[in-house]
């Protein structure tokens, strides 16, 4: 996870780490066990050194409480952020060079190469599904996991023209 | 999940095929399939369009007849019936699922569900009562009384799938029940189906929507009116969710 992704997460408010987990298992839901406090109190002092956010004491109500906040830095780091378009990249070229060249080489055959891929695909999807169906209506994570699911229906439909065109190609030979 | 153990077969097909045409514009949609659904299981078949899925079910549910081999619903031989015979197997051990709901559009969502039970002989009042209990399990109570018009396209899929649920069928067959719903409303279709599975129902979908296997203990593909992979769900979670979102180390 990005750790502006959790410098983010503290712009609504001054926040304990211990809020920002909460905020960060809303918003992930059953993935937030992907990430583990030891990370966030990682990113957090990274953050910190990095001037993005300020550490401050509370009240003597909440002694011993730590809270942190957004720098002017940290502020302007977010809005940067927000107006960024990266977007992870599928690695679809390992794949595609895989088929090419396990039929050039006559090592395997490229059809159960894709069975193979399509099975493990199934099995992740079978896992997620499963996971946004006891998501309730209108969850925040459910919506993370609508998104997975998306992707990788587009991954299966790949497959299915690589298992479509390597079979005419088979025929053809 | 509960990893329902696969009870007695109450569905089997022996050497099943269908013909279209013959001679030199012979068309084998479906070739030499054999087949066992356990009582409960939930059976996901999977293909392509044209793979011969859609033929494969309208054979298992007695809309079609098999061109050879053998079908059977508990000891009983389907492929056999007379068409009267056929008829009352479809109205009262058969649910379908349709990918265009099929529903009658000049009647309520209410009327819609009521109608096989009169069709199967139920009174009025017996009819209306189990359609109530019906749309309620589908979570549609509030709908009860709107045409299918005034329903979103994942509302008239709950009708339907309440419709084939009206008697009380032995096994519910759906042929591409999310091929017209967006991903929200497939959402919902997989929790019914789901809820269904975990109440006993036995359930055989065909598909080319994966999303659907989710709801399935075991996924068949099909190619070219052939069984070509088999794969049991179990369940048990093998991948890190956090990992496919990205949010790995």
């Amino acid at each position: 996870m990005q750790q502006e992704a959790v410098l983010a997460m503290l712009a609504k408010e001054p926040s304990s780490g211990s809020v920002l987990r909460a905020r960060l298992n809303d918003a992930l839901g059953p993935l937030g066990d992907a990430v583990n406090d030891g990370q966030i109190y990682v990113t957090l002092s990274r953050l910190e050194r990095a001037g993005f956010i300020a550490r401050r004491e509370t009240g003597p109500m909440e002694a011993g409480r730590k809270v942190y906040e957004l720098t002017a830095a940290g502020q302007e780091r977010v809005a940067e952020w927000l107006s960024e378009v990266s977007w992870p990249k599928p690695d679809l070229a390992e794949f595609h060079l895989k088929l090419v060249a396990a039929a050039e080489a006559g090592l395997a055959d490229p059809i159960g190469i894709v069975d193979a891929q399509r099975r493990e695909l199934l099995r992740r999807l079978w896992d997620v599904e499963r996971a946004a169906m006891v998501e309730p209506d209108g969850s925040r994570a459910g919506l993370l996991l609508e998104g997975v699911v998306l992707r990788l229906q587009a991954d299966l439909r790949w497959l299915e023209a690589c298992e479509r065109a390597w079979t005419d190609r088979r025929k053809k030979r | 999940m509960s990893e329902n153990s696969p009870g007695a077969p109450i569905l089997r097909a022996r050497g099943l095929r269908k013909d279209y045409g013959s001679g030199s514009v012979l068309v084998r949609a479906v070739d030499e399939i054999d087949l066992e659904v356990a009582q409960g299981e939930a059976l996901a078949i999977m293909g392509p369009s044209g793979c011969g899925k859609s033929t494969l079910l309208h054979l298992l549910g007695g809309l079609d007849r098999p061109s050879a081999g053998e079908i059977w619903l508990e000891g009983r031989r389907i492929d056999r019936l007379s068409e009267r015979g056929l008829a009352h197997f479809r109205r009262h051990d058969v649910g379908f699922v349709f990918q265009a709901f099929h529903l009658m559009d000049e009647l309520t969502a209410r009327e819609n569900v009521e109608l096989p039970a009169l069709l199967g002989g139920h009174s009025p009042r017996e009819a209306r009562r189990r359609a109530r209990q019906l749309l309620d399990q589908v979570g549609l109570s509030d709908r009860a009384e709107h045409l299918p018009s005034a329903l979103s396209g994942g509302q008239r899929q709950r009708v339907a799938i309440a419709r084939a649920l009206a008697n009380d069928p032995r096994i519910v067959l759906a042929d591409e029940p999310t091929g017209n719903l967006d991903s929200a409303a497939t959402l919902d279709v997989l929790r019914l189906f789901e809820g269904l599975h975990t109440a006993g129902l036995t359930l055989v979908v065909v598909t080319h929507d994966e999303r659907i296997a989710a709801t399935a203990n075991r996924m068949i593909a099909m190619r070219d009116g052939a069984f070509v992979d088999e794969m049991r769900l179990t369940g048990r979670k093998t991948s890190n969710l956090g990992d496919l979102a990205g949010l790995g180390g």
